[in-house]
């Protein structure tokens, strides 16, 4: 049984109006895989515990003690709006990394498409920084990166500014975004619902090229959105998911 | 361990004897799955059964359906965390399949495996007297393509990725063969009681 290790929170800071990324350095982490997600336990002083998961934002990179989490703001949550209040310094106990399905790495040969709903943008975040930062190897110089992220508004799209650099640095990433309750003036993107044509859109192309599919976010959007690339014509077993709540 | 300086319950905790350490509550019905969700129809269903068996049998949903089905009302218990008290099914008991198919002494796990490639390993121990069924109704309804039907397995007293959705194939064997979670980290076991999550 792998066990629970203490992580001291060394760095926060807000990625979207209802989604906070918070970093913590985890002396005996062993690293991880991109997509793979850990258990936070918190511990109150009656001994009440609350256990939850959480997928890790970062790419591996060796020998490092850092994990990151991106942490949506729950209504009525127990355990997120702890998580938001926690200070520099202070420590939660976490296990992991855990989940050997939902995982890519480079290795992996074709197309990547990345489909988001909301805070599930997360584990695709390690995906896209680990591809980031290995765009010097061929397998990454030469791959199309699509990712798709659907939120309320512009304003809880999470890791929007990256999101925006990865795109206007490098030609073969492409990033979408779909906003549906409000969008702003002058708005480009998609605003509605993810739906046939949009996917068609996005991944116009590449299904010629045995794409790589992950798909994260509320159990009704991963429903919908596999469904539909699988009618598509997207093999199933290249579709990995990934649901919550 | 760790006390959170501060951190309170407030999720309604439940009674203890019933919610497994490390679960909490919930009145919903989460899904957890690898991938796109099958539609498996009933006219294609059809549920074989063999390897270690006098009588490997093979029956399509009509058949199945006039096997003995008992209701089953049951707590389970998701790895992801959640629990789902008095849950309601019905389904024919493993002890009923077992016996018309004459599991030989030799046999001492069943892997069960399901329509989307799925696999999943339960020691015999943990699916004899009572403890099993194949499902084919939820909440007095049919099981609905994302909770694993039209059929399923149901053990409740194992982590619900045991109960493999979309069941296709029982097959009892001689030796243990950790199954598609099993040899993705998770316990090969997946006792809630003794939170056997992960391996």
């Amino acid at each position: 049984m792998s066990p629970w290790l203490i992580g001291t929170l060394i760095s926060s800071k807000m990625v979207a109006e209802n989604v906070k990324s918070l970093t913590f350095e985890v002396p005996e982490w062993l690293g991880h895989k991109t997509g793979q997600h850990c258990d936070i336990r918190l511990t109150s002083e009656t001994g009440y515990q609350a256990q939850r998961s959480y997928s890790i934002a970062n790419a591996p990179v060796a020998g490092s003690k850092l994990i990151e989490f991106g942490v949506q703001l729950l209504d009525n949550g127990e355990v997120s709006p702890y998580l938001w209040n926690l200070a520099l310094g202070d420590k939660i106990e976490i296990k992991g990394p855990l989940g050997g399905h939902f995982i890519w790495s480079t290795d992996m040969p074709g197309p990547l498409v990345l489909i988001a709903g909301g805070s599930g943008i997360v584990p695709l975040m390690a995906m896209l920084r680990e591809h980031v930062a290995q765009k010097e190897k061929i397998t990454e110089s030469t791959r199309d990166l699509v990712l798709l992220i659907s939120a309320r508004t512009k304003e809880k799209v999470p890791y929007y500014i990256e999101l925006e650099e990865y795109k206007n640095q490098y030609p073969n990433i492409k990033i979408f975004y779909t906003l549906t309750e409000n969008t702003p003036a002058g708005w480009t993107g998609f605003s509605r619902r993810v739906d046939k044509e949009m996917l068609a859109e996005i991944v116009t192309g590449l299904l010629d090229k045995m794409p790589m599919t992950y798909i994260c976010g509320p159990t009704g959007f991963v429903e919908a959105v596999a469904n539909t690339l699988v009618e598509i014509g997207i093999n199933p077993h290249s579709i990995k998911t990934e649901r919550f709540g | 361990m760790l006390i959170n300086k501060g951190f309170s319950p407030k999720r309604e905790q439940g009674d203890k004897s019933r919610i497994p350490p490390g679960q909490y509550k919930t009145d919903d019905f989460p899904v957890l799955s690898l991938g796109p969700t099958p539609h498996v129809d009933t006219k294609d269903w059809s549920l074989r059964v063999e390897g270690l068996v006098e009588k490997p049998q093979k029956w399509n949903w009509d058949e199945f359906a006039k096997l003995p089905h008992e209701d089953v009302v049951r707590d389970i218990h998701c790895v992801t965390k959640w629990s789902k008290l008095d849950s309601r099914w019905r389904g024919v008991s493993l002890d009923y399949i077992m016996k018309e198919v004459g599991v030989k002494s030799e046999a001492k796990f069943l892997i069960a495996y399901s329509d989307d490639g799925y696999s999943t390993n339960i020691p015999l121990e943990d699916i004899v007297g009572g403890k099993a069924w194949i499902a084919t109704s939820y909440d007095e309804s049919t099981i609905t393509d994302e909770h694993g039907g039209p059929a399923r397995l149901l053990i409740p007293h194992l982590y619900f990725w045991k109960s493999a959705k979309w069941v296709a194939k029982l097959e009892f064997v001689a030796s243990d063969a950790p199954g598609f979670w099993e040899v993705r980290g998770y316990h090969n076991h997946g006792d809630p009681w003794k939170e056997e999550r992960y391996s």
